[in-house]
């Protein structure tokens, strides 16, 4: 069947080329190939993910859109037509990676912050010191301390594991199989040397990252993978993974040809054998079942560590939440409609779900009317582009955040939306060895690291222009934050005054 | 305009909101338990004139009503007299009634148009409480009038002390109210600059619940969460400043959940985790990061000087940076706190000793066991 698409981009190659081949060998999507002393391109292939403009040492290549003309039309965007002749070619689900890319409004960028003026000095963080140390782990409501004849305190509450992490930034959770090991051990060094917790997915821990268990979060999701006795005891805490916010609702698919040998010994799978996980737990059908699992990972882990649950950020989210708690959770990661993926039915990714800002305001409200706020830690996740993000996160009621798609983009992501193809030319979300090797792990670290540092030093900048030195007062302080441009139902829920209200 | 639409206009409506405020605070307490004239409160908060700008001063007295010691004492202001008769109802069948009469006030230059000042001396029928204490009865009456009745707000409730507030300086507010005429063991007063709204009566400080009395200086950045943490135990913030929510950190942290003060000073204002680092016993460490963990929401952020009043004492605080001042004195039985110490010297020329309380550690007065009035 002749394809009646046309190419999405344009590749360029200048009078600047010396003919060196770079590109061609950059490019994982077979998009260039040399033809005589110069690149030639097969547009059609192209994703646009830039690696050969970067890698260009001459400077000769561009990608531009292919900007064919057709008759305008605002109720029938070309992308939409484009993913109906693809369907008529194939007869099958269309896939994507990454996160939902469509134009739904972003609450973040109508919330803006307060900052001090006279009546409350701001606060210089380069002088004065600034706390943004966040402890996840669940607290009590209150405690018992006693009193000695001559003044001595002595706490009687025993509180439950907690984890104290530097900044309130943790790395999200990939597979290994999303991505490959390479990318784990930059997760795993760089949560490292920020003196956070990364989160391994649901495909297992590597073996050689045993030693990074206190800085990893292990989850334990409806296929099982690679959930041991080891697994669990060497980690810091455990996450039983309920839902993405990406596809909630649905399982996922690692195709057999992704499962390398060193990925089935991970997820204790044949190698080259596809990796389903179930849409459902098929051990949990109700809130009850959920408690149980909550309670068999607490004792197989003697009661050492943090046992929470991942939700998608789904209509309900704020009574789902709130079963999670009483089942017992010590941490809930809710997952916003703008998380990322490997892999997931671009219908799914592009119209299921829920925005993390809503879900977290209703989330922590519901909780506050409980009274059991303080038994969970919150963690949003699901589109956290920058510091700003985090911070009105923070000061909508999440204890800290998760980032995945900005980790990534950190480490050479462009959001071509390919990761479902396996050929990531930036060799994040790819299990070809050659691919995976452009991901030097020292200087990921470095990368990485550098941008929890940056996003640390912001936060610390942001709370001393609040006049607040230690992020908890910046938590759930919805009073910090005003609206601009939103209507009055959003405000209720967000629980955000209009700017320009006092 | 009437006094009544003064009012009207001048309670903020809708949500409530935080005012931003600097202020003067001060107070006095015999240690013994011996009764100090009001004039002398009124005095060293006169001497910090310049510190308020006459949109609010206010006065807490312990010990002024012996008489009815036994007795809840309501301060009730009311922006009209027919909102009077529901809170009067509702007191009358919620409580037994031992007095009520409206508070005598003195004409008063710089004092404007006043709301209606009436109090009320009530016991609570152990019939009525069923698996409630008696304190928590009377603040969910309190509750109940602040947020449902309208134009009523209860500016204090606790026995033999009241509070006396409204808008003006505090040495003409002191006038206005007669507190020459009362005599208390412990006086807290405050004089008031707010900085960005319309002064109310119900605004000025003192902020008072049962036995406890706040005065504040300063801004409390933390207030969102402050005021939604104190919301998760019933306590409604109504009287539309930071200050209100302080005085409820106080009733659930100390009467509620019955932890020691110092425990309390360690939540609002509580040691920076490199402080916390350096703590040489262990047992100490562990204490200190578990009341940081578990309250980091009650941590008063943002630059503040307070004086917490209860009926055994007062206690002088101030943020961990020490952002606005305070200073304390004694004398003797007499224990003094105040803004600056020219207050303090105004009232008593040359006090044994005089400090500055370091940033976030408290400054203490208690009453000697012996003075403990057992009611």
């Amino acid at each position: 069947m002749r394809s009646y698409l046309l190419p999405d981009f344009l590749v360029q190659v200048s009078d600047a080329c010396i003919g060196c081949g770079r590109c061609v060998r950059e490019c994982s999507f077979s998009a260039l190939e040399m033809s005589g002393k110069r690149p030639k391109a097969n547009h059609a292939r192209c994703v646009a993910c830039r690696r050969c403009v970067v890698f260009c040492p001459t400077g000769a290549i561009s990608v531009q859109r292919n900007q064919v003309a057709s008759r305008d039309n605002a109720y029938w965007p070309v992308a939409l037509r484009s993913d109906l002749l693809r369907q008529a070619q194939t007869g099958g689900i269309l896939l994507a990676g990454a996160g939902n890319d469509l134009a739904y409004p972003s609450i973040w960028d109508h919330l803006l912050l307060d900052a001090s003026q006279v009546t409350n000095p701001s606060i210089d963080p380069l002088r004065e010191p600034m706390e943004v140390t966040t402890f996840l782990g669940s607290k009590p409501a209150a405690l018992r301390v006693a009193e000695s004849a001559t003044g001595e305190l002595h706490l009687e509450t025993e509180l439950p594991p907690q984890l104290r992490l530097d900044t309130p930034i943790i790395i999200g959770a990939m597979s290994l199989g999303a991505v490959n090991l390479n990318v784990h051990r930059i997760l795993a060094r760089a949560a490292q040397a920020a003196g956070t917790l990364w989160n391994c997915g649901e495909g297992g821990l590597h073996e050689e990252l045993y030693p990074f268990g206190p800085q990893t979060i292990v989850q334990v999701a409806s296929g099982r993978f690679g959930v041991h006795r080891h697994y669990l005891e060497q980690a810091a805490a455990v996450e039983i993974k309920m839902g993405q916010g990406a596809k909630p609702g649905i399982g996922g698919h690692l195709p057999g040809e992704k499962v390398t040998a060193e990925i089935a010994a991970t997820r204790m799978i044949p190698e080259g054998a596809d990796a389903l996980s179930p849409a459902p737990h098929h051990d949990i059908y109700s809130i009850e079942d959920l408690a149980q699992l909550v309670g068999a990972l607490k004792q197989a882990t003697n009661y050492s560590k943090p046992v929470g649950v991942k939700i998608a950020a789904v209509h309900h989210v704020a009574a789902i939440a709130s079963g999670a708690a009483r089942a017992g959770a010590d941490f809930i990661t809710i997952d916003g409609f703008r998380g990322g993926t490997g892999a997931a039915p671009k219908v799914v990714r592009n119209h299921m779900g829920i925005p993390i800002e809503l879900a977290l305001a209703a989330v922590d409200d519901r909780l506050r009317q409980e009274g059991i706020r303080n038994q969970v830690t919150l963690i949003a996740s699901g589109g956290i582009r920058c510091s700003a993000d985090m911070v009105k996160a923070i000061a909508l009621g999440a204890d800290l955040v998760a980032i995945g798609t900005a980790a990534l983009i950190s480490l050479g992501c462009t959001l071509c939306q390919a990761c479902y193809t396996g050929r990531c030319a930036w060799g994040l979300t790819t299990q070809d060895p050659a691919l995976a090797a452009r991901q030097n792990v020292e200087e990921g670290v470095e990368r990485l690291g550098n941008l929890l540092n940056a996003w640390s030093a912001e936060l610390k900048e942001m709370l001393g222009a609040l006049g607040i030195n230690a992020v908890e007062s910046l938590r759930g302080n919805r009073e910090r934050l005003r609206a601009v441009g939103l209507d009055g139902e959003t405000l209720a829920i967000l629980g955000v005054q209009a700017a320009g209200r006092e | 305009m009437s006094p009544e639409d003064w009012l009207a206009d001048s309670a903020p409506a809708g949500e409530p909101r935080r005012v931003p405020s600097g202020c003067a605070t001060g107070g006095i307490l015999d240690q013994a338990g011996r009764p100090i004239p009001g004039q002398m409160i009124a005095n060293l908060m006169a001497a910090m004139h310049e510190r308020s700008n006459g949109l609010g001063g206010g006065f807490a007295g312990y010990g002024i009503y012996p008489e009815m010691a036994q007795c809840y004492a309501l301060h009730v202001m009311y922006d009209r007299d027919d909102h009077r008769q529901p809170v009067e109802q509702l007191l009358g069948n919620t409580t037994f009634l031992v007095r009520s009469e409206r508070i005598y006030t003195r004409p008063t230059r710089g004092i404007g148009l006043a709301p209606d000042m009436w109090r009320y001396f009530l016991q609570v029928p152990p019939s009525n409480l069923g698996t409630l204490s008696e304190e928590d009865y009377v603040v969910r009456l309190v509750m109940r009038i602040n947020q449902e009745l309208h134009g009523a707000w209860v500016v204090s409730c606790g026995k033999n002390l009241g509070v006396f507030k409204g808008v003006g300086y505090p040495e003409d507010i002191a006038n206005f109210f007669r507190l020459d005429e009362y005599k208390a063991y412990q006086w807290v007063g405050h004089g008031r600059f707010p900085t960005n709204t319309v002064a109310w009566w119900g605004g000025a400080h003192p902020f008072s619940l049962l036995g406890w009395t706040v005065v504040h200086n300063g801004e409390i950045s933390s207030y969102g969460i402050n005021r939604r943490y104190v919301e998760m135990y019933g306590y409604k913030c109504t009287l539309k400043t930071d200050t209100e929510v302080l005085v409820y950190l106080v009733d659930l942290i100390i009467r509620r959940q019955r932890l020691p003060w110092q425990a309390l000073y360690a939540i609002l204002a509580p040691p920076f985790w490199e402080q916390i680092e350096r703590m040489s016993h262990p047992e100490k460490r562990r204490l200190y990061t578990a009341l940081r963990q578990v309250y980091g929401s009650a941590m008063a952020n943002g630059p503040f000087s307070i004086i917490i009043g209860h009926p055994e004492g007062m206690i002088g605080l101030t943020d961990r940076a020490k952002l606005r001042p305070l200073v304390a004195a004694r004398q003797g039985d007499l224990f003094l706190l105040a803004s600056e110490e020219a207050a303090i010297r105004a009232v008593l020329p040359q006090p044994e000793s005089v400090w500055a309380p370091k940033a976030g550690f408290p400054a203490e007065g208690r009453l000697a066991a012996a003075a403990v009035m057992q009611p």
